[in-house]
């Protein structure tokens, strides 16, 4: 069997534990991390190598026939954000690595962790696995979330540890709701059980794929669920930040996953478009007014990350495949730019003197054409303005949806918001200065990693074409899980097409 | 039985929600282990409820579902798991900031608390 499916998980669930071990002692951590990262980024583009001619690969643990044992699946949609998992966490690390992993104690075996859990979730394709990968995914945020300490991050962390559990708890529910229907939790055998089920059990599907939607906009912090997001994210540390990019981008990733494949013929079919769409919407239009309002470089980043979320939860909930498939490359080149960008603030706020990165009048920076030039081309990526990626992703999103015009004027107006937002606050940190000569020198090796997110942005805006075959496809294939439900529920070595499931338990007699 | 284990379920679900939604970080503690109680509980029912029947297949001519009691054992660990972490970071904030208040030095409100505290 091809293990490749497994390798995005199981790589750095192991190199966390080497980690651990190696407590203490950074140089080895320092090298066991990049030896790591660099073996995900190959994994990563070995899954974009397999998948490019369609169709899902299955990997059944333990050799279990899918109904009853958990499936990790690899299609396109997954290749796609263990590849963005991949460059993501290279650019943390490779941050890090100048001076933010001395900070704490466990930075490496956390990120490790980190990673293991956003591709766990990104694989999966069992419903009560997700919730386990949700929680990896998590228990690490809360380790990172505290890295470097300090009262804000303390405070940040018990919102948002709380905020989580309590999303984990629905998510339970909402599970336990759908079993009681289904009698399984492999997701495509659960989508063929839902679709088979009678009349008198559609309240439970119904009740199950609400509570289910909660959890997934919390994680994905559309409105209006929001509000932990811009304080949480502004108060972690940088590396930290911008691997957090991608933890909301899981709650949009699971929305797009599991309604179509799971729900896809229940009778909760439309749910995730009535309900996300105006959630959505609302998250874009509270992340542009937040922008304008934010008093620091981090805080205006961290709305601008929650705006890109939103923009793609917009996108997924049109259900249109053109407007999906756009709105997956928006996610690339916005996720890759809000990395960057947190990156980047850290970088100015350690050259400002005492004001950081507050947007008010401090003495000039060191270079500060080379970050100024850094900003303005991560500005023009985010914001959405040509020539770069995030104008593409944008254009093909409304292209995708002719006839939504709220979602026309939202997104645009948001943009202009967001334009007219990082003007402000890139005029006012290079250019509102006090009359003093810069008071420190730049280590010029801390923009490593933000250049290195920019030459993403710059690829992917160069190969557009081909990406964004690659991702309409990744769509088309999601919303239409026609064929990786057959691949799934074939997969394992006895794999019985009929029969083969436990009879049914005496206690299911008393169905309601 | 399905009334006791509803009402039971109703009770915690409405104990927790109380609790969570206290401004102090021990009473938000104690409430999402209400929430946690009555949602493993939950799971558990999700399974169908039947005495006298072990979930062991072939031990006897009926059975209970296996499957909800091991949901239930992964879900216990991982509640278990973060509430010791949340109780460590509430006592941790509660060191930093002077309060066990949820929003400890953010609000006017909390500042008060802490005052008087």
């Amino acid at each position: 069997m091809n293990h490749l499916p497994a390798l995005p998980f199981l790589l750095p669930a192991l190199s966390a534990c080497l980690l651990v071990l190696l407590w203490g002692r950074l140089r080895a951590q320092r090298a066991v991390a990049v030896v790591s990262v660099a073996a995900l980024l190959a994994v990563a583009s070995a899954c974009l190598l397999h998948t490019s001619d369609g169709g899902a690969r299955v990997y059944a643990m333990g050799a279990w026939p899918a109904r009853l044992g958990i499936v990790f699946v690899l299609d396109r949609l997954s290749a796609l954000m263990v590849a963005l998992t991949a460059a993501v966490a290279a650019a943390s690390l490779l941050y890090a690595l100048r001076g933010w992993d001395t900070r704490g104690a466990h930075f490496h075996p956390l990120l490790q962790f980190q990673i293991m859990g956003l591709n766990g979730a990104f694989l999966t394709g069992d419903l009560f696995n997700l919730f386990v990968c949700f929680e990896l995914m998590l228990i690490a945020s809360y380790g990172l979330l505290q890295h470097g300490r300090g009262a804000p991050r303390l405070r940040a962390s018990v919102h948002y540890v709380v905020l989580n559990l309590i999303g984990s708890t629905l998510f339970l529910v909402a599970v336990s709701l759908l079993y009681r229907v289904g009698g399984t939790l492999n997701m495509a055998d659960l989508g063929v059980m839902l679709a088979q089920a009678p009349r008198a059990q559609w309240p439970w599907i119904q009740a199950g794929a609400g509570v289910l939607l909660v959890v997934f906009l919390l994680k994905a912090a559309a409105a209006p669920l929001y509000l932990w997001l811009p304080g949480t994210y502004g108060a972690a540390a940088a590396p930290v930040a911008a691997i957090f990019t991608l933890l909301t981008k899981v709650g949009v990733y699971a929305v797009l996953r599991v309604y179509p494949l799971v729900f896809g013929a229940s009778p909760a079919a439309d749910l995730a478009t009535t309900v996300a769409l105006p959630a959505a919407l609302g998250a874009v239009a509270a992340a542009a007014l937040g922008a304008l309002s934010a008093p620091s470089l981090g805080t205006l980043t961290a709305w601008l990350a929650l705006g890109s979320t939103a923009t793609w939860l917009a996108a997924v909930a049109t259900g249109a495949a053109g407007a999906v498939g756009g709105g997956l490359y928006y996610l690339l080149a916005s996720s890759l730019a809000t990395a960057g960008l947190f990156l980047l603030t850290d970088t100015i706020a350690r050259h400002r003197g005492a004001a950081a990165d507050r947007l008010e009048r401090a003495p000039p920076m060191p270079a500060a054409r080379l970050m100024g030039a850094a900003f303005f081309v991560l500005a023009v990526a985010l914001s959405g303005m040509p020539p770069l990626a995030g104008f593409l992703g944008k254009f093909m999103i409304l292209q995708g949806a002719p006839g939504a015009p709220w979602l026309w004027g939202v997104i645009l107006g948001a943009s202009l918001l967001n334009i007219v937002a990082l003007a402000k606050a890139g005029s006012r940190l290079f250019w509102n200065l006090e009359p003093a000569p810069p008071a420190t020198t730049l280590d010029r090796r801390l923009l490593a990693a933000p250049a290195v997110l920019l030459g993403l942005i710059t690829a992917l805006t160069a190969v557009a074409n081909p990406v964004v075959g690659f991702t309409r496809q990744a769509a088309a294939e999601a919303l239409d899980p026609g064929g990786t439900r057959w691949e799934v529920l074939g997969a394992g070595p006895s794999a019985p097409r009929t029969g083969g499931r436990l009879p049914a338990p005496g206690g299911r007699e008393a169905a309601p | 039985m399905e009334l006791l284990i509803a009402s039971a379920i109703g009770l915690l679900t409405a104990a927790g929600v109380y609790l969570v939604l206290r401004a102090r970080t021990f009473p938000v503690v104690l409430g999402l282990t209400f929430l946690s109680y009555a949602v493993n509980l939950f799971i558990f029912a999700s399974g169908g409820l039947r005495t006298g029947a072990p979930p062991v297949v072939g031990a006897q001519a009926t059975y209970a579902d296996p499957l909800p009691q091991a949901l239930v054992l992964t879900a216990i660990v991982i509640g278990f798991g973060m509430t010791a972490y949340l109780i460590v970071l509430a006592m941790q904030a509660r060191a930093a900031t002077g309060s066990d208040h949820v929003d400890a030095g953010t609000t006017p409100q909390a500042r008060q608390a802490a005052e008087e505290a």
